[in-house]
């Protein structure tokens, strides 16, 4: 391709950033700097450059890693590279939150002020950190620390959280929840170590060692923590037994488990890989760990807590569809479940128990609620901008690289060796006809020990509120937000609703992402639904017009009705807000657009607020 | 010339082949399909999409971000119709017509959504000269202006027009970011990629790398981004400057198609001239030499036109120079 440049050249210290991920150029027309014989005889981009357009969001991480931020000079050599047209690499790094196109300083705090936050404390957090010594924003800052507001952080159960990444030559990262400014600038001058990950993430788990767990049992324990633990628990005989009796029986377990998909659309499993197993190949299995829903941290605590379990699924999966190359895409504000899942990874490869399966890839998101929808997570891996494709063709007839795609959710995954090894019928005989299996709930918000638990299909919100202590607060349930943003707000008196696919849909709710988040009596409930147009605002990523132009005008009547400029109870406005909605479902390419309006609402129908009058 | 010449000389006239049009040999036409359109039933090859039927039928379907010669990014939903059995209103522009679907184009779900999108491209852009999108708004009802009442203003893309060369304007407080510049400028046409979406959601916005200006980047003049954009937020600078002058006056000008004097490719030449000066240069889409594309020379290179014979140079009362 014949690719035009500024003049803007890396530093040293960039272009290593680079070359320690794609090794030294070897010519002129990769980026390097002198002019051999033969490249003027030959041209030897092409086809090998575009190839390599898969590896420009990990060379961009690459960059902000080592820089912390992205030069003009240090894009012109990552184009350069991989043959990318600048214009088109820079339309990619602006689309991610994580990435600044600007220079700042090294490290970055990123305080989540989403909603599970709020509740927990958020704006007294931001109030004491405006007096630290700590800048909101900026190129610079006098410590070479800025704080910054981010969506939801996955760190719900410790609410307010902060996640601190610094950038330099051993980039690192660290978790401050509960925040407070003292602890946040402690970790930011590294005082003190990281406490040990199994010991944080089984204070994730309430249910720890309590027995009967079938898919946290091994989370902060030695057998989730090491391959010896794994492989001594009986880790990895569920691939064997796959292996022995062949993908076609792998396939009619999954089918026959009833299994539909954890991520929140609930699509049977056992289609997606009867339809991917019949299938041509090239084909590719993609575990989906973008979980980036409000309120939703099953996935981390899983990565964190029991990788190899999720390796050994996620070999099974690629081995029963016959996949040549599986990626788990984790998001980028869960660094430490990449680090767990790494190593998890290279251990299982340096054992040879991928051997039946395939290599396994792990590709980090940067910052984007919006490629957590399959397809908009292909355009990310292939280096393009996260924007959702319209199906169909759905994953399983073209998905990544355009070839047939198994896309998974990590919590799905993490059900397959149970399924293979007590058999397809013994599975769906767990929940309810139509719900089967054991689920992960993910409670926060007021709530006594917020934290993942797990309990089969049918258990009532009420249940779920009690197993983890009851409401906090207040001690007197206001509202209760089910299945995140896109979920749905509950009226105290639909707490005994269980939590079943079927029992939700009647009452006009969704399972979701299996969030359950209790407000009490104090919090404005007007405020949050401004915050959760906010949301979807900032997530949206501009395709479709509906989707684009109505979440900000859904957001821009929320906060004129919040401030009280103007009341639902007048026609005018509660006709305008529902004519957004319906739009937004209808029309808009995928599943951001047809759910941002859920939780407003499901709220306006059940409490009055801002004037209306709830049914 | 006499006969004995004439049998030497070559024979230049293309034989013309009588009678009708030979048919294609059995076994080569495209399967059809059948598909139900507001209650009426239609069959088109495979591979035609919802649009194609629609517009066999005559039914008048809004778009913007689509065109003939570009590939469907389906991103407006301005043509969305209700296609029976699936839970979301479907793009017609891009979805394939498959035996037995369906379909509905004036149901009240679609006119809502129609109304809706382009209420909310009008209430976040500048429409003003997109007569095309202002008799679709009429059409459907939209009325932008109500996301505007009371005291807040809502979020517009208004900025200053980029002025930064002598050949085009990039107005993008007139953009809808229906993606074609992008498209022409890249693998459907240019394959130059001086431009990109960049940003995301109502920051989404076409951007050269770093927002450098146009004379820095990759951009070859070819215009063929103009010549898709429906909004006119990408627009010559003649008629950019006119526009802004008040002077342009669509009574006073005319259309003349012509053929390109500079090479031998021979693509036809739309021109656009008001009281003799030309304003503006395209190429029919349906022109098989350009498919609507042109270059720099042929798009913008006509100020020679006009130039005195001689070479002499112009003062400012069109006389040469060289006499007073």
């Amino acid at each position: 391709m014949d690719l035009h440049f500024t003049p803007d050249a890396p530093t040293d210290t960039e272009r290593e950033a680079v070359d320690s991920l794609l090794g030294e150029p070897d010519s002129n027309w990769t980026g390097g700097d002198r002019l051999l014989a033969s490249d003027l005889r030959t041209s030897q981009a092409g086809h090998r450059g575009a190839g390599k357009r898969h590896l420009l969001l990990p060379v961009l991480h690459a960059i902000s890693d080592r820089c912390g931020w992205i030069s003009r000079g240090a894009l012109n050599y990552c184009c350069r590279r991989l043959g990318v047209p600048p214009a088109e690499a820079y339309g990619v790094a602006t689309f991610y939150d994580m990435f600044s196109l600007s220079p700042r300083p090294p490290v970055i705090v990123r305080v989540c002020d989403d909603i599970a936050c709020i509740a927990k404390g958020f704006d007294g957090l931001s109030d004491d950190l405006a007096s630290s010594a700590i800048p909101e924003g900026g190129e610079s800052s006098p410590n070479g620390v800025i704080w910054t507001r981010s969506p939801c952080l996955g760190l719900c159960e410790r609410a307010p959280a902060a996640l601190i990444s610094g950038a330099g030559e051993q980039p690192w990262h660290a978790v401050s929840a509960p925040a407070t400014p003292v602890a946040i600038e402690r970790v930011c001058h590294r005082e003190g170590r990281a406490a040990e990950a199994g010991a944080e993430v089984r204070a994730s788990v309430p249910q720890a060692g309590t027995g009967g767990l079938r898919l946290l049992h091994r989370v902060g324990e030695p057998s989730g923590g090491s391959l010896q633990g794994y492989l001594r628990d009986g880790g990895f005989a569920a691939l064997d037994l796959a292996v022995r009796n062949g993908r076609e029986w792998v396939v009619e377990q999954v089918e026959a488990s009833n299994l539909v998909g954890r991520g929140g659309a609930a699509f049977p499993t056992g289609r997606k890989w009867r339809a991917v197993l019949g299938a041509k190949g090239p084909k590719y299995a993609v575990c989906n760990a973008d979980e980036s829903e409000p309120g939703t941290f099953k996935d981390r605590v899983l990565m964190e807590g029991d990788p190899y379990a999720l390796v050994e699924a996620l070999a099974i999966a690629s081995f029963a569809t016959g996949c040549e190359r599986a990626y788990v895409y984790i998001r980028g504000e869960y660094p430490e479940s990449t680090e767990r899942m790494a190593g998890a990874i290279e251990d299982c490869e340096r054992e040879g128990l991928l051997a039946p399966a395939c290599p396994i890839e792990i590709r980090r998101g940067a910052g984007a609620y919006i490629c957590g929808e399959e397809t908009a997570l292909f355009n990310s891996i292939e280096g393009y901008r996260g924007e959702p494709r319209n199906k169909p063709p759905y994953p399983t007839q073209s998905g990544l690289f355009r070839r047939p795609t198994l896309v998974n959710n990590v919590e799905t995954l993490a059900n397959i060796p149970g399924i293979l090894l007590e058999g397809g019928a013994a599975y769906a005989a767990m929940g309810t006809d139509v719900s089967s299996g054991p689920k992960l709930f993910c409670l926060s918000g007021h709530i006594l020990r917020p934290g993942v638990y797990e309990a089969e299909f049918g258990v009532t919100v009420r249940e779920l509120i009690e197993m983890a202590g009851g409401v906090a607060g207040s001690g007197q349930v206001q509202a209760v937000l089910v299945g995140g943003a896109a979920g749905a707000l509950l009226h105290p008196g639909e707490i005994d609703t269980p939590f079943t696919f079927e029992a939700m849909r009647e009452i006009g709710a969704t399972v979701g992402s299996a969030v359950v988040m209790p407000f009490d009596t104090t919090v404005d409930l007007g405020a949050m639904l401004v915050r959760i147009a906010e949301f979807f605002r900032h997530e949206s990523c501009g395709q479709c017009v509906p989707c684009r132009v109505g979440t900000v005008r859904q957001h821009e009547l929320l906060q004129r009705l919040q401030s009280g400029e103007v009341r639902l109870g007048s026609e005018q406005h509660r006709t305008l807000l529902g004519e957004i909605s319906q739009v937004m479902r209808d029309a808009s390419i995928c599943g951001l657009g047809h759910t941002a309006a859920s939780a407003v609402d499901s709220a306006l129908l059940r409490f009055p607020i801002w004037g209306g009058s709830a049914r | 010339m006499n006969h004995r010449d004439a049998d030497l000389a070559p024979d230049l006239t293309v034989p013309v082949p009588r009678g009708p049009v030979p048919a294609a040999p059995p076994g080569t036409e495209r399967p059809r399909v059948e598909i139900e359109v507001d209650g009426k039933t239609i069959s088109v090859e495979e591979g035609a999409t919802l649009l194609d039927a629609c517009r066999r039928l005559g039914i008048d379907t809004p778009t913007v971000c689509y065109l003939e010669t570009l590939t469907p990014v389906n991103a407006c939903r301005a043509c969305v119709v209700e296609l029976e059995g699936s839970r979301v209103l479907v793009p017609a522009c891009s979805r394939k017509a498959e035996q037995g679907m369906s379909i509905r184009t004036d149901s009240e779900r679609v006119r809502l959504s129609r109304r809706m999108v382009l209420e909310f491209l009008a209430s976040g852009s500048d429409l003003s000269i997109s007569p095309e999108l202002s008799d679709y708004m009429e059409r459907y009802g939209a009325e932008p202006s109500r996301y505007g009442e009371g005291g807040s203003e809502p979020a517009t893309v208004e900025q200053p027009a980029k002025v930064d060369n002598e050949l085009y304007v990039r107005d993008y407080a007139k953009c809808v970011l229906c993606y074609k510049c992008v498209e022409a400028c890249g693998t459907d046409a240019q394959n130059t990629f001086a431009i990109a979406v960049a940003g995301r959601g109502f920051d989404a916005h076409i951007s050269t790398e770093f927002d450098v200006d146009l004379p820095e980047s990759a951009c070859v003049y070819c215009g063929n981004c103009i010549a898709v954009c429906p909004t006119g937020a990408l627009i010559f600078k003649s008629e950019h400057d006119l526009r802004q002058a008040g002077q342009w006056d669509e009574d006073r000008q005319r259309e003349a198609d012509t053929i390109c004097p500079y090479c031998g490719v021979g693509c036809t030449l739309t021109v656009r001239s008001q009281d003799n000066q030309i304003v503006r240069v395209t190429s029919p889409l349906d022109q098989e030499v350009t498919a609507g594309n042109l270059c720099i020379k042929g798009r913008f290179g006509w100020g020679f036109v006009g130039a005195p014979a001689d070479g002499g140079t112009e003062d400012g009362n069109g006389s040469c120079g060289a006499e007073d």
